[in-house]
């Protein structure tokens, strides 16, 4: 079995899937219904695929595993994959959410069903080479690559402001990538080499160090996002789909904290103390600033995604106090997030569905019609508010522990955005399912059908297994984390001890 | 007494050319204009044949005609990319012309004639055997332009063409002079020995004059800013397959004739031509995008797209190395896939009363059209230089030449410009996947249509898969030339 070159056929099936809806012929009625079965059993496929990572990782090395390697594009370009530690957990969070997202737009999406299946494959493919390319120039194209199908995503099958939405997005997120694509032109130009486990151990001069690292910065941050760049992220969301809305949260923005804790943290580490300064200012800014933005939101997309961005906030603290709590529970927050704001993303989108409407102020009272809407939507919003016991109390505990180590203001700001996200979160919770059930429109209105019930169902179980036993995820992680804190120190102590003579 | 018959062997695709051309006009002239589809194939299998001859023959550097000419690698690679060019704007034209009823058999053979001047152009080792092809390609080009005699837009175009066109002959003569008065040859090998002699104290100020007169002569040819002037009027008013014949093949063969004359005869000045190379690259790249974001005509579009191109061709050759070469040539290569592939889907917008040219007019095309809708969003990105279609990879080896030569300003402006670029190329995939649909094209009668535009496509999606071949084949041209 460890012959099989397990990684390229879990980043490529998508893309297989996304070739046979292609040629999809007939009525398109038959058309549709078979795109929409052929989406999900490749997704499904792509899922137990995957599962063999889950189960054939070897926790006890930091080493890549499941390598494999082949000649592409130049003698040192090579085509290379492999996952460890910190990226593994990640590609799993990505083929999990997956057949959930499809599962989701069954009814949802009507027009172009196949070109939305397509799309979202090959989505798939891309998303999922990010996280298990090991050279540079092959995580650019991932990287990059994933910008098409969202732009066309939130394009076509968006809201009002769809066009402009996309258009900020792709714009945004391209300027950020190209820097990034021009540093690491240079780091093959020093280096002699795109390899990205090669350049782990390679270091860099000091001064140069602090130019890569902002031209990395520069696309993370959007990607992150990390507040000021972080405009593009609401308009997306609430113009995008509810599948969209679910991708985008649950997975392309961790590309950015993946981003960080591949390059950035290892291959910068003398910038990435110096900046870290910064980077923590910027995420102290973005916890509370967008938290209280989110607290006046009307539009319940927007709100969950002003408080995205409040999370990620927490990422880059974690990732960027540089010891093993802060960003274990960096990638913690990263997953437990993925999980939790896709589901609240799915719970708009039911009774979106239905009414057609994300405005707050047009709901009220929904328990009285959708008891089981309630109990999920409320699992949830707990969740979201990091209670003991779901998976997004660990990662955020953690990363106050590492954080506070560092920085004890930046733990106060980020405590604070804690108390602002119950309160946005319990305050939407209480508008929407609360109170008498008073407007006509909503008195028909029916409670989740099994389809849905079956696609909320696996991400409570989830949630519910990383906040109670983070132990069977958290071990995953250990010895890479370990791994990388300690280069870290070692890059730097050596740095001041030059710096010393 | 030695023969005075020169090796003609290494000339031997032009003068297969030539003699073919003729042929060819022989029968135009005795069949009359309805011979037009046969002597269109005849025209194209000509150039691919006379393809398939120079790209079989040795990579050696072979002189003649008194080292006036040679053939080396590098003239290989570009030649190909010409005469490939060439044959597909035969095929890409034969419906129009039939759909237009202009219908006339010299179509073919001034782009037979056309293709002629550029191979001598890539051969040029000489200043004369320099302006001969140009000249050669150039008159034929101007015919072409105007083709559509009837009608003002057309020979305006002609007309703006050859006037501008003679006048960038004139100051590339005058340069050539000046160079020629300063050093005494007009050879490219034995200038190269007279001004590395000059190490000292440097070139002469004639020389210098000379250098900058010949490269803006050129520049004009590859329509770098700012000697762009012409191009977006002669493209917009130039017949639509003219348009997609001018935006490939002279642009190539003139970067290959601009590429030698700075490498071989002024290698040594690399100093002095660098710094116009880079003004110009960066003009162009940043006027071909930003002036593209206004643009409602898509073959003025196209027109400013081709300008923001060369700017990034020229990145290449502004770093000065093999490497810069290589990347140069790799993005000609892919340039002409996606020019292709566009221009044909430029061609399909037929409506009742003719082709169109607007771009609303292929709102919803995703809707009506699905295929030639994909296809055409592959190429627009694919020329904003997204990943992983084979647009990227040229900007790669471009920016990843300029970084290793140490241009890192000219490296950081030119992405900035490409994400300008960007703007545009997704403004027509807007239109076409998010606008509400105008109603459909008539469908293509021609398969060879649709056969070029989905084999451009397919290459365009699957280059990422295979990139080896052309990366390798460039690199031993670009060693070739400064071997």
């Amino acid at each position: 079995m460890t012959e099989w070159p397990i990684l390229s056929i879990i980043t490529f099936l998508p893309a297989v899937g996304a070739l046979f809806i292609l040629l999809i012929r007939g009525e398109k009625e038959v058309a549709d219904r078979n795109a929409r079965h052929v989406a999900l059993l490749t997704t499904v496929v792509t899922f137990l695929a995957s599962l063999s990572l889950w189960f054939g990782f070897d926790k006890t090395t930091a080493d890549f595993q499941f390598v494999e390697k082949a000649s592409w594009l130049e003698g040192t370009i090579n085509y290379h994959m492999g996952v460890d530690g910190i990226s593994v957990l990640l590609v799993l969070l990505t083929t999990f959410l997956m057949p959930i997202c499809i599962l989701s737009s069954f009814d949802a999406v009507k027009n172009r069903v196949k070109e939305y299946m397509l799309a979202f494959l090959l989505l798939e493919t891309l998303m999922i080479g990010v996280f298990c390319a090991l050279d540079l120039v092959l995580f650019y194209l991932f990287f990059e690559g994933g910008l098409i199908p969202m732009f066309l995503i939130i394009g076509v099958w968006g809201g009002q402001r769809k066009i402009y939405a996309a258009f900020k997005l792709f714009l945004y997120t391209l300027l950020g990538s190209v820097l990034m694509l021009l540093a690491m032109l240079y780091m093959y130009y020093v280096a002699g080499t795109t390899d990205i486990p090669t350049l782990l151990s390679y270091r860099f001069d000091a001064d140069v160090q602090t130019w890569l690292w902002l031209a990395f910065f520069a696309s993370f941050a959007v990607k992150m996002p990390m507040w000021p760049v972080h405009t593009w992220l609401p308009d997306a969301h609430v113009e995008a789909p509810t599948a969209g809305s679910v991708i985008l949260a649950g997975v392309l923005l961790k590309m950015g904290g993946y981003g960080f804790l591949r390059f950035s943290l290892p291959m910068f580490p003398v910038a990435s103390v110096e900046l870290a300064p910064m980077v923590f200012t910027l995420s102290c800014i973005a916890v509370v600033y967008t938290s209280l933005v989110a607290l006046m939101q009307k539009d319940m997309k927007k709100l969950i995604a002003y408080s995205s961005v409040a999370h990620m906030g927490f990422v880059t603290l974690g990732i960027f106090a540089a010891n093993t709590q802060g960003i274990e529970g960096a990638i913690m927050v990263m997953l437990a997030h993925g999980l939790v704001s896709g589901a609240l993303f799915l719970c708009v989108g039911v009774i979106y569905d239905r009414m057609h409407t994300r405005e707050i102020e047009r709901y009220g009272g929904l328990v009285n019609r959708m008891p089981k809407y309630a109990l999920f939507f409320l699992f949830f919003t707990m969740a979201s508010v990091g209670l003991p016991g779901t998976a997004n109390f660990v990662g955020e505990i953690l990363v106050l522990a590492g954080i506070f180590k560092v920085s004890t203001w930046a733990a106060f700001f980020a405590t604070t955005g804690i108390i602002l996200g119950a309160a946005y979160m319990l305050w939407l919770y209480r508008r929407v399912v609360f109170g008498e059930l008073t407007k006509e429109d909503l008195k028909s209105i029916l409670d989740l059908d099994k389809r849905e019930v079956w696609i909320f169902a696996p991400l409570v179980v989830l949630t519910l297994w990383m906040g109670i036993y983070p132990a069977s995820f958290m071990d995953f992680m250990h010895i890479s984390v370990d791994n990388l804190v300690q280069q870290h120190q070692a890059a730097t102590a050596a740095v001041h001890v030059t710096a010393a003579r | 007494m030695t023969t005075v018959l020169p090796n003609l062997v290494p000339a031997l695709p032009e003068m297969i050319m030539a003699v073919g051309a003729m042929a060819l006009l022989m029968l135009g002239v005795f069949r009359g204009n309805k011979s037009t589809g046969q002597v269109s194939w005849l025209a194209a299998v000509l150039m691919l044949v006379v393809m398939v001859i120079v790209a079989g023959a040795e990579n050696d550097k072979i002189a003649t005609f008194g080292d006036m000419f040679v053939v080396d690698g590098f003239t290989i690679f570009m030649k190909v990319l010409v005469l490939l060019a060439s044959a597909l704007a035969v095929l890409m034209s034969l419906p129009y012309l039939r759909a237009e009823n202009i219908e006339r058999f010299e179509y073919p053979i001034l782009i037979a004639l056309a293709t002629l001047g550029m191979m001598v152009m890539v051969s040029a080792n000489d200043l004369m055997t320099m302006y001969m092809g140009i000249e050669m390609q150039s008159l034929a080009l101007y015919v072409m332009a105007a083709f559509r005699r009837d009608t003002a837009q057309s020979t305006e175009a002609g007309l703006k063409y050859f006037v501008l066109g003679a006048l960038s002959s004139g100051m590339l003569l005058y340069g050539a002079s000046l160079v020629y008065g300063f050093t005494g040859t007009t050879n490219f090998t034995v200038l190269a020995n007279v001004l590395h002699g000059h190490e000292g104290h440097g070139p002469s100020l004639g020389v210098i004059f000379g250098l900058v007169f010949v490269a803006a002569g050129l520049a004009f040819k590859i329509s770098a800013v700012p000697f762009h002037m012409w191009t977006p009027d002669v493209y917009e008013g130039a017949p639509t397959p003219v348009t997609a014949f001018f935006a490939v093949a002279p642009k190539v063969a003139a970067l290959a004739l601009l590429t030698r004359t700075l490498f071989v005869p002024f290698g040594d000045m690399a100093g002095s031509w660098q710094q116009i190379v880079i003004f110009m690259a960066i003009a162009s790249m940043f006027w071909g995008s930003i002036a593209a974001v206004i643009q409602t005509n898509i073959k003025r579009l196209m027109a400013f797209s081709s300008i923001g191109h060369v700017g990034f061709a020229l990145v290449g050759i502004a770093a000065g190395s093999p490497a810069g070469i290589k990347a140069m040539l790799i993005y000609m290569a892919i340039y002409l896939v996606m020019n292709v592939g566009a221009f044909v889907c430029i061609l399909s917008m037929r409506r009742e009363q003719g082709l169109v040219d607007d771009i609303d007019e292929l709102a919803g095309l995703s809707r009506t059209q699905p295929a030639m809708a994909a296809a055409l969003a592959i190429f627009m990105l694919s020329l904003a230089g997204i990943p992983p279609l084979a647009g990227f990879f040229g900007k790669f080896y471009v920016f990843s030449a300029a970084i290793d030569a140490g241009y890192y300003t000219l490296a950081i402006l030119g992405v900035l410009a490409s994400v300008i670029g960007a703007y545009y190329y997704l403004r027509i995939v807007k239109i076409m996947y998010f606008d509400e649909p105008v109603g459909a094209f008539e469908p293509l009668k021609a398969p060879v249509m649709s056969m070029i535009m989905m084999a451009s496509a397919i290459f365009i999606v699957l280059f990422v898969f295979l990139p080896a071949p052309l990366r390798n084949t460039a690199e031993s041209a670009a060693q070739a030339l400064l071997h």
